[in-house]
């Protein structure tokens, strides 16, 4: 039998507005639990939320990107459930009026693009958080995260495998990030996502019993949990049973999903239209500035990058895949001249490390004005770019200027003229068989004389000086 | 000398003439507050900061307001930074807010003194005032007697002459309704002219702040303090805010009040039938002008009300959980078994069957039968009353259809019974409405009201009205003998 699978993703996206969605708190990262917190985000009893309009800007903004419909006026709901993280009992979120209404996006499958359409983007306040085992017997509830604003994006059930998923993820990724609408931090929570996935057979018309994998918060884990899920489906449906539509964890130690306890009992969320809110209106005037300040896209960056830079189309495209990569290589190149050099730096050894280390550029140690350096000190030559690369181990590791550490290790190259040429007299006298041998017509001795050379300089010399004199000096 | 039954107006005389200080006047307060202490009508007194910012206004000679140094009551659901804040409910009983609402910071603000947190029915739910925690308020007018509902903690204290006013919060009638039950004068202004901001809520789209004082004059003082748009409550309406004492004796021959056709006034208790048409009588004496009007809508009133409101408290209520603040149940299993003993425990009968018919009203399957069509009909009431004040000025009816009833004698064997207590005054928090009542005499020896209905914004004209009417009568100068309460 051939099965088929159907997957629709909900992407939780947590926009970088400074405050909350409902209050005036920092939504700050990593501060001590129950900091980020004031009267609304605890729900005492009287408070009333007030809404920030720049959650709804950057929202906005991102509908924009996907060409999706803007509902100017959007009304709040509330969704009641209790759970200690949840201090009102409620979520305010937004149920029959969302924000984004439509919309779609490409994402590149091998070598072919497919677009996905969105259903719809509303926005929403985060939960707080449980911590159950810091203190022996009890649960702990940090409320930091509390009211953080959440962009939740529920796409059609268009994405036919795990693969796509994470395309899909990658380009969701890429948007958010260029948008400046989250700084898609999946590691933190930033970019997290629900998978909707259901099997049926080949041309059935009718979708299948769908299980909902929640809160998966890395690209590995999303492959890894829907192919798990399709695995786990199919061989239910061959052994002619069928899928019970559940929520479902992904744990990723033991690379297995299973399902998720509290949710056995169908929850009655009880939706209204939250009465502490009038509707949200966006005025024309405030979408006529998002669409007057918005942020330069991936596709208009390749195309700048090749006109300014005079890059190639394909390196183009690579630097503007990634948001950081393309902000650190338009900082980077500020600074110097030779844009091709630190294009091919950027692309070649800087990527190879970040890939290595598995991090985002933002996240290591470099800086655009070292790096810019770099380049300079190879532009220039007083270095190799052999010597370059080590500096560059170096500067990953410690994230001291290439100057510094060319002047601490003594490693600026060595291009006296006069220097050399004693050098290389030395290394002919030395090697009196190896240069009658090169005089007699065995010319692949020439790179052991430079090796000879480098040695002796500690692959300082500048390798054309040598070049040039070892050559004058060898036909004689 | 006595500052008891001393309305704002003659207490600021007084202050003005040196004949009392601020701290006296305070202290005398207090000690009126003692005195009449079987009366139940405080959860709490602020015996320290009260005295405390008493004398502070004495030295500050800057405070220019009417209120300044005037001594107020706060129903016991508006937040008080530091002063214990209970709704009157077992959940609430030692929760101290971190910070004061806005209606009554900005009563403080004005150089008032709070002096107490007045009893009220469970999280305002209720008619009578018997669903509090604290136990029974009596009804000055007579004990045993209820004080009406839900701010009957706040009317008894002014109709005692403990306080000249006190604040209250109205969701169904529950400023009106003790106000008439106990013979004072009470506002509810239009909804969202009074920041909620602070104030425990009952149900958010029906919920409205006000005063009970006196007179329609003391009411006007203390509107043109609590008025006003507040950034913290975007529900409150930004429009300016003019000065309620200015046009207070304009003439009202120019007046146009409707009498409600579908209320059937005749069906009614002939002595409520009498006051009714006495009243009437003396305003047209005054040259008001009477028109039959028909709101065809207004009788689904009450079923409305009582799938909107409990809707809206199901949810408002849920942060009540133990978690964070308020009553936790001891000894408890588990998570669900710590919501479930919290909540069983803290909250009383009245709070519960709302919770539940709330809960019902929001649930799958249910929504659109109940909670989303009485959203409609509550639309269709909202345009009846838009519509009669294309032709006329003010709404007349009786605040309540009864007078003030015995303790344990109404809705105790059925609810609805009680709920039918609001049948007149729930309609203009539907149609979020103002409304003011007023006293226009008594039937064996217990004060009955008047209710004025206003268009939106338009207390200007209601307190006009009402002010106009006590200016030409005495009712609201009756006052109880209070011998049974010493």
């Amino acid at each position: 039998m051939s099965w088929e699978t159907v997957i629709g993703l909900e992407t939780h996206v947590q926009l970088s507005t400074k405050t909350k969605l409902f209050s005036r708190a920092s939504t700050a990262f990593g501060e001590s639990p129950n900091t980020n917190v004031n009267l609304i985000d605890c729900g005492l009893p009287g408070v009333l939320p007030s809404v920030n309009k720049e959650a709804f800007y950057k929202a906005i903004r991102f509908g924009m990107a996907v060409d999706a419909q803007i509902n100017q006026t959007s009304i709040f709901d509330r969704k009641n459930y209790f759970y200690p993280d949840l201090p009102k009992g409620y979520q305010i979120t937004q149920m029959d009026l969302p924000i984004v209404l439509g919309g779609s996006i490409e994402i590149a499958i091998d070598n072919s693009i497919k677009t996905i359409n969105i259903t719809r983007a509303h926005l929403e306040e985060d939960a707080g958080k449980s911590i159950h085992d810091q203190f022996d017997g009890y649960s702990a509830i940090d409320l930091n995260r509390a009211g953080t604003p959440l962009l939740e994006i529920v796409s059609e059930p268009e994405i036919s495998n795990a693969k796509e998923a994470v395309a899909y993820m990658k380009a969701m990724h890429q948007l958010v990030t260029y948008l400046d609408v989250s700084d898609g931090n999946m590691a933190q929570g930033s970019l997290r996502c629900d998978a909707n996935v259901s099997i049926r057979k080949k041309g059935d018309s009718e979708l299948g019993t769908r299980t909902e994998i929640k809160n998966i918060n890395s690209f590995k884990f999303i492959e890894k949990a829907i192919n798990y899920e399709i695995k786990r489906q199919i061989k239910i449906l061959e052994n002619g049973k069928k899928v019970v539509q559940e929520t479902r964890l992904y744990d990723s130690v033991k690379d297995e999903t299973r399902p998720m306890r509290s949710k056995e009992f169908a929850n009655d969320y009880r939706y209204f239209p939250e009465p502490d809110l009038l509707p949200v209106v966006i005025s024309n005037q405030e979408m006529q500035d998002i669409k007057d300040n918005f942020p330069e896209l991936p596709k208009d960056k390749e195309a700048r990058y090749e006109k300014d830079f005079k890059l190639s189309s394909y390196d183009s495209k690579i630097l503007a895949s990634s948001k950081s990569m393309a902000d650190f290589f338009e900082d980077a190149a500020k600074k110097t001249k030779n844009f091709s050099l630190l294009s091919n730096w950027m692309i070649g050894e800087i990527s190879a490390f970040l890939n290595k280390e598995a991090i985002e550029i933002n996240e290591s140690q470099l800086i655009p004005s070292n790096i810019a350096m770099l380049i300079n000190r190879i532009d220039d030559q007083t270095i190799s770019g052999k010597i370059g690369k080590s500096i560059f181990e170096e500067m990953c590791s410690t994230g001291d200027s290439p100057d510094q550490i060319i002047e601490s290790q003594g490693l600026r190259q060595l291009s006296d003229d006069g220097e050399i040429e004693k050098l290389i007299d030395a290394v002919i006298e030395d090697h009196s068989k190896q240069v009658a041998a090169y005089l007699d017509g065995k010319e692949k001795l020439f790179g052991f004389f430079v090796g000879q050379v480098m040695k002796l300089t500690e692959g300082k010399a500048n390798p054309e000086t040598v070049n040039k004199i070892l050559k004058e000096k060898l036909k004689k | 000398m006595s500052i008891q039954f001393k309305s704002i107006v003659e207490l600021r005389a007084m202050l003005d003439k040196k004949s009392i200080s601020t701290p006296e006047l305070t202290q005398e307060s207090l000690r009126l507050a003692k005195k009449y202490k079987e009366l139940n009508c405080f959860v709490s007194m602020n015996e320290e900061m009260g005295p405390k910012k008493a004398s502070a206004i004495e030295l500050d000679k800057k405070t220019t307001s009417l209120i300044s140094g005037v001594p107020l009551a706060q129903k016991d659901l508006f937040c008080t930074e530091g002063l214990r804040t209970t709704c009157s409910s077992k959940i609430l009983e030692n929760f101290i807010p971190p910070y004061t609402a806005t209606a009554v910071k900005k009563l403080e603000d004005a150089g008032s003194i709070t002096i107490g947190k007045t009893n009220m029915d469970e999280f305002a739910m209720g008619s009578s005032n018997e669903t509090s925690y604290f136990g029974n308020v009596h009804n000055p007018w007579k004990k045993g007697y209820v004080p009406g509902g839900s701010s009957g903690g706040s009317a008894a204290a002014v109709a005692a002459g403990i306080v000249p006013a006190a604040t209250g919060t109205d969701t169904g009638g529950s400023i009106r309704q003790p106000a008439a039950h106990c013979g004072i004068t009470g506002l509810k202004p239009t909804y969202g002219r009074i920041s909620r901001w602070g104030m425990i809520a009952f149900a958010s789209s029906l919920d409205q702040a006000g005063p009970l004082a006196r007179t329609a004059e003391d009411c006007a003082i203390l509107l043109n303090e609590m008025a006003g748009h507040d950034l913290k409550d975007t529900t409150s309406l930004d429009f300016t805010v003019p000065d309620y004492l200015e046009d207070l004796d304009k003439p009202i021959n120019q007046l146009k009040i409707g009498i409600i056709k579908e209320f059937n006034l005749n069906e009614l208790d002939s002595e409520v039938q009498s006051r009714f048409q006495d009243s009437k009588d003396l305003y047209e004496k005054l040259g008001a002008e009477f028109v039959e009007v028909s709101l065809p809508n207004i009788s689904a009133s009450v079923p409305t009300y009582y799938s909107i409101a409990p809707a809206e408290c199901s949810s408002n209520l849920s942060r009540f959980d133990g978690v964070r603040f308020g009553h936790r149940a001891d000894n408890t299993e588990d998570l669900n078994d710590l919501y479930i003993k919290s909540r069983s425990e803290g909250f009383g009968d009245e709070v519960k069957r709302r919770i539940l018919i709330g809960t019902y009203a929001l649930s799958a399957g249910y929504y659109d039968a109940y909670y989303k069509k009485a959203q409609q009909v509550r639309r269709l009431i909202k345009n009846d009353f838009d519509n009669v004040f294309e032709t006329v000025d003010l709404l007349m009816t009786p605040t309540s259809p009864n007078t003030a009833f015995a303790f344990g004698t109404k809705g105790t064997q059925n609810p609805v019974e009680l709920y039918l207590e609001d049948l007149f005054t729930i309609s203009s928090n539907l149609a979020g409405l103002p409304a003011i009542s007023i006293p226009h005499g008594q039937i064996n020896s217990l004060p009955v009201g008047l209710q004025l209905i206003g268009n939106f914004l338009r207390e200007d004209k209601l307190l006009n009205a009402a002010h106009v009417f006590q200016e030409n009568s005495d009712f609201h100068l009756a006052q109880p003998t209070m011998e049974d309460f010493l």
